[in-house]
């Protein structure tokens, strides 16, 4: 365990296209478990930002509560971040992108915060399209009051304590979809290969963007037994493919074979490349994604990568027909309609 | 002989979901533009159709705009509750029927009754049903305006503004009206003992709820996003706003809104929204009730802690739990101000009319900014959705919204040693920051739990202790931010003296006017604000006894005022109120005369 971030950082180390470093990115050190899934989703994050070259203090995060909800003071030390209340990021990451719609948002949750107490919130975000990256660390406990069991903990799975969970669980993946989420992901703290391009693309998906990311607790579900320890994901995850995100200014240089690849090009001009699809996967079949993900999971499969995507979506701001600016930079002369008008006012109740 | 010109209540009585109360309203805005003050009030159930439902109109020359008890005038067209009306008309008064069908209930014989054939007038004269039911509204309008000497000229006006564009629509409305003021002058005496006199009582006045004021205000106070969720009596709030801003706040160029509304799934989410919003800029706020708050409760402790501007409207409404939804009460008062668990206090402002609601709505904007927190606008049932005479609403173009320490990106460009929660200037009151400001510098993690003068959590007691006691400075510095009382009269030589605020200040003023008439000395305060300001705890210094006025049955503005000001709980007299009806004069004057310890008159309220 270490409790000093190291400040080296190699001399070779290039800058990103805007001339950010990657420590720029990066945050303060981890305080959770070493060896936490969680740890490996916040690198994936500074590295997808990086990657994106978006200005840090472009970004803002927000979390609830819980060991999943700590994060953000580990990755984008520059931006401004927001720890919530328990369950509850959801309505404060509308308050905040209501106020600014030119900020990206990444919202982290756990499973507890997003599951449970936050379900209300969670589904309603998805209703109104909230343009967010939606990242669930799934662990399927609750880690910080020491391992009680979750709602995404799938039935029969054995806890640390040897019980065995006698409830169904939520598939939040599934859940999205059928509430009209328009990006849904999921993927593996430890598989960093599928999971820096599901977030870039979630980043670049003009509205709501979940990312089920399965992140196993090292210290509370990690035991036998427990779907949702290190060794059964590895045993069970089922890629549907894999994928690439290319940015808008770059080329496309790999070819691959017809009928196993598909290019989805984004609104902002980037393209999502995806190669090796499982038999017949097409991500933008809303249906057949969603009856797949049920087989799999009958299956005992965790289907991973890009699930489900339209990418011609209409978000919140959309939808309420608000004004490009922000409405957190609009000037008195143009929030007070002024004493002529209110004149007018009095007359209408004369 | 009494004189009952420009002075006597009207009720009446309808069944809820008939079309009734736009006809009422109107014979409100009929009295008000004679120039006479008037006080309608809707005493309405939790129910859509069906259930009874009553209006109740205050006439008063003299401008008293509470609550009256008595009636003197009854409509009574709602068969459900005619027995109930018959009973509530004062002796010497008048109930007015629908005459269609024989009365066969035992009547009285100390009023007078008025039998006018609504319903078959309408049947002879209008063939859709829809029509027949509504015009029997304007038919018992037209026959009372008879009675009561209402000007016919006032009607056409209002009828001319109300249909403006559908021109057709005035006909049949005048058609009625004539029908009952012509059944009138065929069978009965007229006008009543209760009548109207034109006076140029209301000069620049306006008659409108504090809702709608509210609404307003918001809009003029630079609201951009607002959260809500549906519930009475605040909905109406919202409604204001959406209306006012869809109006004044679109983009001429791009027809876009320079403004959000959004229906939230709940109330924690709707405060969870506008703590998100004031934590990135915008001025946010959300309106609801009681019950709203108890749930908005956790994040409340977020906005005080975490110092996030935040403005919530409380229309409050008799609880507890569901209580009583369609009633008024000053009940939230405790659970407000000290809302969410730990140590919290927060701003209340307590408005009194709709210019206050106006003003206050406006002025909460800059309060929550300037002090990085949560104002809560403390209005009730009555003064929400009520129409209220207020004098006109004010703004003055010159006057620049008050932001408070928002750090721009120059300013993070050169700040030495910044941190988000250092005391620089000794009020409390730390420098923030705004997400995408500056590209390196001035990020800083907001939290709710505890942390240090530089935003990082800490879990040490002595960086707690000191961010809760410079939390502690900011509520002194408030006291000299929010609005001073108003104190309504003071003379030296008197003892005693009330305190009161909100819509209780005009069945206390009322009061003080008898009791001033017997020669009685009472002094009267009205609280605008908590933080109690230095002029509330002078006042109460200055008397022996105060009289403490409020519509609750716990004195929560009395333990507010020992609690927050040492007050001796002895020297505080509880009037108090709440049945769920706006208080009166009378109730007022009779708890003063029950309860006071010394002789101090005894005939102002026999």
């Amino acid at each position: 365990m270490t409790y000093i971030k190291p400040a080296f950082r190699h001399p070779d180390l290039q800058p990103n296209a805007i001339g950010f470093h990657k420590k720029d990115y990066e945050g303060a050190i981890s305080t959770l478990c070493a060896g936490c899934g969680h740890d490996s989703i916040s690198s994936a994050i500074v590295q997808a930002c990086f990657d994106l070259a978006i200005e840090p203090h472009k970004i803002a995060k927000i979390s609830g509560i819980g060991c999943s909800s700590k994060t953000p003071t580990y990755y984008l030390g520059q931006s401004h971040g927001f720890n919530s209340v328990h369950g509850r990021m959801p309505s404060v990451a509308t308050g905040a992108y209501l106020a600014n719609r030119n900020l990206k948002y990444i919202g982290v949750s756990g499973d507890g915060d997003t599951a449970s107490i936050g379900m209300g919130q969670f589904v309603h975000a998805i209703r109104r399209n909230l343009n967010v990256v939606y990242i669930v660390m799934n662990n399927g406990c609750y880690g910080l009051t020491k391992g009680q069991d979750s709602a995404t903990a799938d039935e029969g799975s054995i806890s640390k304590k040897g019980q065995a969970n006698p409830f169904e669980a939520i598939d939040l993946a599934s859940l999205a979809m059928e509430l009209g989420a328009t990006f849904v992901g999921r993927s593996f703290s430890g598989d960093k290969t599928q999971l820096i391009p599901l977030i870039k693309a979630a980043l670049s998906h003009p509205g709501f963007a979940f990312l089920d990311v399965i992140s196993p607790c090292v210290t509370f579900n990690n035991n036998k037994g427990s779907t949702k320890s290190y060794d059964y994901t590895r045993e069970h995850i089922e890629a549907t493919g894999t994928m690439d995100f290319v940015p808008f200014e770059q080329e496309i240089t790999v070819d691959y074979p017809e009928g196993s690849s598909k290019s989805i090009a984004m609104h902002d001009g980037s393209i999502i490349e995806l190669s090796k699809l499982a038999n017949g996967w097409d991500p933008q079949d809303r249906m057949a994604s969603f009856m797949k993900i049920q087989e799999a999971r009958i299956k005992g499969q965790i289907l991973t990568g890009l699930l489900y995507i339209d990418p011609e979506t209409k978000d919140l701001h959309q939808m309420l027909n608000t004004t490009e600016k922000s409405l957190n930079q609009l000037e008195a002369n143009v929030l007070s309609p002024g004493l002529k008008s209110l004149v007018d006012i009095n007359n209408e109740y004369r | 002989m009494n004189n009952y010109v420009n002075d006597f209540v009207v009720r009446f009585a309808n069944v809820n979901g008939t079309g009734s109360a736009s006809a009422n309203n109107m014979f409100a805005k009929s009295i008000f533009r004679m120039g006479i003050p008037v006080a309608p009030k809707n005493i309405f159930p939790s129910n859509i159709q069906g259930l009874p439902t009553w209006y109740e109109v205050r006439v008063s020359e003299k401008g008293y705009l509470g609550r009256r008890e008595g009636i003197d005038v009854m409509v009574a067209v709602n068969p459900q509750s005619f027995a109930r009306d018959v009973a509530d008309v004062k002796p010497g008064g008048y109930l007015i029927y629908d005459s269609t069908k024989p009365l066969h209930q035992e009547l009285r014989n100390d009023i007078t009754f008025i039998g006018v054939p609504m319903t078959a007038l309408c049947l002879e004269h209008y063939s859709v049903p829809r029509l027949q039911q509504l015009f029997k509204n304007i038919v018992y309008v037209g026959a009372l305006s008879k009675l009561l000497d209402i000007e016919v000229s006032v009607f056409e006006e209002i009828f001319a503004e109300q249909f403006a564009g559908k021109e057709k629509l005035i006909a049949p409305n005048m058609q009625a009206l004539n029908l009952g003021r012509d059944y009138i002058a065929e069978h009965y005496n007229f006008p009543l003992k209760f009548r109207l006199e034109r006076r140029d009582l209301v000069k620049d006045a306006i008659l409108i709820d504090g809702n709608t004021a509210c609404g307003i205000g918001a809009v003029y106070g630079g609201a951009t996003v607002a959260a809500w969720y549906p519930i009475t009596p605040s909905t109406s709030l919202m409604d204001g706003f959406d209306k006012y801003a869809a109006k004044l706040r679109i983009d001429a160029e791009t027809g876009k809104r320079n403004y959000a509304i959004v229906q939230m799934e709940d109330e924690l989410a709707s405060m969870g929204v506008v703590i998100g919003a004031g934590w990135n800029g915008a001025r946010a706020f959300t309106a609801t009730s009681g019950p709203g708050v108890s749930l908005m409760s956790e994040f409340i402790g977020l906005s005080y802690f975490a110092e996030v501007p935040a403005v919530l409207v409380d229309v409050q409404r008799g609880g507890p739990s569901t209580g009583m939804p369609t009633r008024t009460q000053q009940s939230d008062l405790i659970s407000a101000a000290y809302a969410s668990h730990g140590d919290t206090k927060h701003i209340l402002l307590f408005p009194s009319t709709p210019k206050e609601c106006f003003d206050m709505m406006a002025m909460s904007f800059d309060l929550a900014e300037q002090l990085q927190t949560l104002v809560i606008v403390m209005t009730d049932l009555d003064l929400g959705m009520n129409d209220h005479m207020s004098p006109p609403f004010e703004w003055d173009d010159q006057k620049a919204y008050q932001r408070g320490k928002v750090l721009n990106a120059q300013q993070i460009e050169e700040a030495i040693d910044w941190g988000r929660y250092k005391d620089v200037d000794g009020d409390g009151i730390p420098y923030r920051t705004l997400p995408g400001t500056h590209p390196s510098k001035g990020a800083y993690f907001t939290r709710g739990t505890s942390r240090d003068e530089y935003a990082k959590y800490t879990e040490e007691g002595a960086p707690y202790v000191r961010n809760m006691d410079r939390l502690l400075k900011k509520w002194e510095t408030a006291k000299s931010y929010v609005p001073r009382p108003e104190i309504v009269r003071f003379e030296q030589d008197a003892s005693e003296g009330l305190i009161y605020f909100g819509t209780t200040a005009w069945a206390a003023k009322e009061c003080t006017d008898r009791m001033e008439m017997e020669g009685v000395l009472l002094n009267a305060m009205r609280i605008k604000a908590f933080p109690f300001n230095q002029e509330v705890s002078d006042y109460i210094h200055a008397h022996d006894i105060i009289y403490v006025v409020e519509q609750n049955r716990d004195a929560q503005l009395k333990t507010l005022l020992v609690n927050e000001l040492s007050i001796d709980p002895n020297k505080l007299i509880s009037i108090l109120n709440y049945d769920g009806f706006p208080i009166t004069a009378d109730k007022i004057g009779n708890l003063i005369h029950q309860l006071k310890p010394s002789a101090v008159t005894d005939t102002a309220f026999k």
